[in-house]
């Protein structure tokens, strides 16, 4: 082990000399959001030399406890704070701390081109992701079984689906988890009987289903309009979670996130303003 | 050859047939749908556009950083133990029987057991450690290059052990009497005499064991990889991409498939061929060593 | 020798055998880190009110994040068992005959040409068979079969099996080659053919070996993981069929240990999962290790 040991001063003198060069605005959190949160330091960096921005991921439950701990400044998160999280945050900083949204994005639920259907109520969506409803000839389809595709327990979307369609319900077991939006699309345009949700993706094959509220309203795509204007029933707030309203050199970078420079690689990256 | 003779003959010839089959069925879907997308361009330039477009160089250039620290950490200890094993260890002792036995075991751990361990160990104890002690915020306490190249080089150490221990094995024994009979001590005899000799072959275990770290994803997904970084890491505190996490990512994180589907191909294929290349270059070696000591 | 000299030559070849002995110590610390992650399921009572050791084994729904989380190992374990029986069953036949083929058939310019062949596919990194296997392999097996779920456990097992065909190769054909030249003569002598010799003679004697590599692939398939993550289809079915999707030990720590808060259960249940992968791999290469030298002695006493 000696010559082990030996090598990591050398990398720690030279790490904390860089850690200690400029104080960095730390934003730490959703994965969903860490393509976003890397594009936005990389811009800010470019445009306001002098100026640090430390990116990393985790997760949102990863970053709103470092928010907790005190070991990140910004937590980027792809849901809203539960309430067990802003007890803790009380208990320790004496704040409910300060939510702002960055960023809106769809859930989307993908289709096989093939399939028929075009729209289902939120209601439908939940018959079927809890196998109530097992065959696609009940929704105005085909007489074929209904394969489901869905996401990691781990991901932001997957909590995100089971508050808002499945009302806190469980998923089916059957329901094939895959490890990123695109494996599921992918999936899904080579199943003609899938159906999967995920952040707004495209592929040959796929076709986006028209979500409505509500058996008798209007369906909607996820269309930029329709997730600004939130009437697409899945639209989400992405955030940035601080424990204290920004000041100083945060603020300046959060105020340019919010300007249509920051709001412009929102788009870039695929996801909807907020404004 | 008749009857069942030649029944048996080619019921074990079609066991050939079969994974050759498949192993030239991979090897043709991916250079197919790969070829068309390798390029200089591809080589030099970053992901662009979500990962829809550019090249793959951020994921070369970690890759390389990444074999290149675990080799660090790796052949030091993987070449001493060799040594102890060839030169040292009492060949019946129950000491030496249970370290062959842990080298054994130890090349059977699971690749995301291995990634946990890295979590375990490194992040959650040695990084905090680190941290505490040098009063840092979250410097080593976190995923980054060097914890993820400590735990590849842990995954490694097996392969590099007992390619050692075989190369120095392989040194012929009057070599080493001629250098006894000038004089030497058994440590000089070593690094001057039975080393240089063993060189290839010791070089065949870093090349088998760089080839495969830089294929394995499963220990380095919590350990250090980054799907996505806008910036070369330059410091082994840093986060890094990499061929074989970035096939990962290509292959279910990318917002437009089709897009991304010949990149996707062509990363499969850059790292097929650096894997082929070098388990290439190591086998050949190790036909020329042997032929050498005529084994 | 100079009294210098020989304290240096002795802190040298102190540091040799502490190089060996890491070997061993690190066994024992990887047990203890990943053991050490999982424990608060027994110590911890915020922990064990959401999970105790009857709901890991006794109950049947892997349910991590719910309202109501269930950690049912069961369909898992069943899973990990499925994926690493068909890629047994897939692998061994392939193996064992192309080990026979080449240690018994074939001509020498031919064995210098498969040997290595096998070596190019064990160098495939599992990620690149993972994606084969999730792009192309599950459709054709699709469409051949005509299985409802196209990612499913013959899918994975397949992919798994093709990963541990080196494995088993290698280690059936060393002890096949290890079989004494004059076993063979005998058989010869007395009046047997050739594949009386092979199934009469060499096979018996080169079982443990045989054996030895079986049990080596079954442990690669029970821990192997990019494979599995990607082509399984990772549902959490409490079943057997195997046209099935299909989730494992390995895939499921893969996916899930990414944005789990350190700390909380389902972070100590990952990490009991990996100690459980740890002691299951670590029996089975055991009894395949202890195998082999069995073998090595018992053939060096005859030869």
């Amino acid at each position: 082990m000696k010559k082990y040991w030996l090598l990591i001063p050398i990398f720690t003198l030279v790490t904390a000399g860089a850690a200690l060069a400029g104080k960095a605005i730390t934003i730490k959190g959703s994965d969903t959001m860490v393509i976003l949160n890397q594009r936005w330091a990389e811009n800010y960096m470019n445009n306001h030399p002098g100026a640090v921005v430390q990116v990393t991921g985790g997760g949102s439950g990863v970053g709103i406890s470092a928010l907790i701990n005190g070991t990140t400044e910004i937590c980027a998160s792809s849901r809203t704070m539960k309430d067990s999280e802003q007890k803790k945050l009380r208990e320790r900083w004496n704040t409910l701390g300060v939510g702002i949204p960055v960023a809106k994005d769809g859930v989307t639920l993908f289709l096989n081109a093939s399939n028929p259907v075009s729209e289902l109520s939120l209601e439908q969506l939940k018959n079927i992701y809890t196998r109530k409803v097992k065959n696609w000839r009940e929704l105005g389809g085909s007489d074929s079984p209904i394969i489901l595709y869905g996401r990691e327990s781990s991901s932001g979307t997957y909590v995100f689906f089971k508050d808002t369609v499945l009302l806190g319900a469980d998923f089916a077991p059957e329901t094939q988890t895959m490890p990123g939006t695109a494996a599921i699309v992918n999936a899904v345009s080579k199943d003609p009987n899938g159906i999967g949700y995920g952040g707004v993706a495209y592929a040959s094959g796929v076709k986006h289903l028209k979500i409505r509220k509500t058996a008798g309203a209007a369906a909607y795509d996820p269309t930029q309009e329709n997730v600004k204007s939130g009437v697409y029933p899945l639209s989400r707030d992405l955030f940035f979670y601080l424990r204290k309203t920004p000041s100083g050199d945060t603020k300046k970078f959060i105020d340019w996130i919010l300007s249509p420079a920051g709001q412009e690689i929102v788009t870039k990256v695929g996801y909807f303003p907020v404004k | 050859m008749k009857g069942w003779d030649k029944f048996f003959a080619l019921a074990s010839g079609l066991c050939v047939l079969v994974i050759f089959a498949f192993l030239f069925w991979i090897i043709f879907i991916i250079a197919r749908n790969g070829a068309g997308t390798v390029s200089w361009e591809f080589f030099t330039a970053a992901p662009v556009e979500g990962m829809t477009e550019g090249g793959i160089f951020p994921a070369i250039y970690g890759t390389v950083f990444l074999v290149l620290v675990m080799t660090v950490f790796l052949m030091p200890f993987g070449v001493m133990a060799g040594i102890y094993l060839a030169e040292y260890a009492p060949q019946n002792s129950r000491l030496t029987q249970a370290i062959r036995l842990a080298v054994n075991n130890l090349a059977g751990v699971p690749s995301i057991v291995f990634g946990l361990f890295g979590v375990g160990f490194f992040i959650q104890y040695a990084g905090r450690g680190l941290d505490r002690t040098l009063g840092l915020e979250t410097v080593f306490s976190q995923p980054c290059l060097l914890w993820a190249a400590a735990t590849l080089a842990i995954l490694n150490l097996p392969v590099v052990i007992k390619t050692s221990e075989e190369a120095i094995k392989a040194v012929p024994l009057e070599h080493r009497e001629a250098a006894f009979a000038l004089g030497a001590t058994k440590l000089k005899m070593i690094v001057r005499v039975v080393l240089p000799q063993a060189f290839s072959g010791i070089l065949t275990g870093a090349i088998l064991s760089v080839s495969r770290g830089a294929g394995e994803v499963a220990p380095i997904l919590f350990t250090g990889a980054a799907y996505y970084l806008p910036y070369i890491p330059k410091l082994p505190t840093d986060q890094f991409m990499e061929l074989g996490y970035h096939i990962f990512v290509l292959s279910t994180q990318s917002p437009d498939v089709d897009k991304t589907q010949p990149l996707l191909y062509g990363t499969i294929l850059v790292l097929l061929l650096l894997t082929l290349a070098l388990n290439t270059f190591a086998i050949g070696l190790r036909v020329r060593m042997r032929r050498k000591y005529g084994r | 020798m100079k009294r210098g000299e020989r304290i240096t030559n002795s802190i040298l070849e102190g540091g040799l055998k502490l190089s060996a002995l890491l070997a061993i110590f690190l066994i024992f610390l990887i047990f203890i880190f990943i053991f050490k992650e999982a424990l608060p399921i027994f110590t911890n009572p915020g922990v064990r009110s959401e999970v105790d050791l009857r709901d890991l084994f006794a109950s049947s729904v892997w349910q991590p994040v719910s309202d109501h989380p269930r950690f049912s190992l069961l369909p898992l374990f069943l899973g990990t068992l499925k994926l690493s029986l068909i890629a047994i069953l897939f692998a061994t036949p392939l193996a064992l005959g192309a080990a026979i083929f080449t240690a018994e058939f074939a001509p020498r310019a031919l064995k210098e040409t498969i040997k290595p062949g096998i070596e190019i596919l064990a160098g495939i990194p599992s990620v690149v068979m993972g994606a084969f296997a999730l792009l192309t392999l599950a459709s054709v097996l699709q469409g051949i079969f005509g299985w409802t779920m196209r990612l499913n456990a013959v899918n994975a097992g397949i992919a798994l099996g093709l990963a541990i065909v080196p494995t088993i190769y290698s280690v059936a054909d060393d002890a096949l080659r290890a079989v004494p030249g004059s076993f063979r003569e005998a058989a010869y002598a007395l009046g047997s053919r050739r594949n009386q010799a092979i199934f009469r003679v060499i096979i018996p004697v080169a079982l443990p070996g045989i054996f030895a590599g079986f049990m080596l692939g079954l442990g690669r398939a029970i821990g192997e993981t990019m494979i599995v993550l990607l082509a399984s289809g990772n549902a959490a079915i409490l079943s057997l069929d195997p046209a099935l999707s299909t989730r494992s030990f390995s895939a499921t720590i893969a996916a899930e240990l990414g944005e789990v808060v350190f700390g909380s259960t389902h972070y100590a249940v990952l990490f009991f999962i990996g100690a459980l992968l740890f002691v299951i791999t670590f029996i089975i290469n055991l009894i395949a290790n202890l195998v082999v030298e069995r073998f090595k002695v018992r053939l060096a006493g005859v030869a």
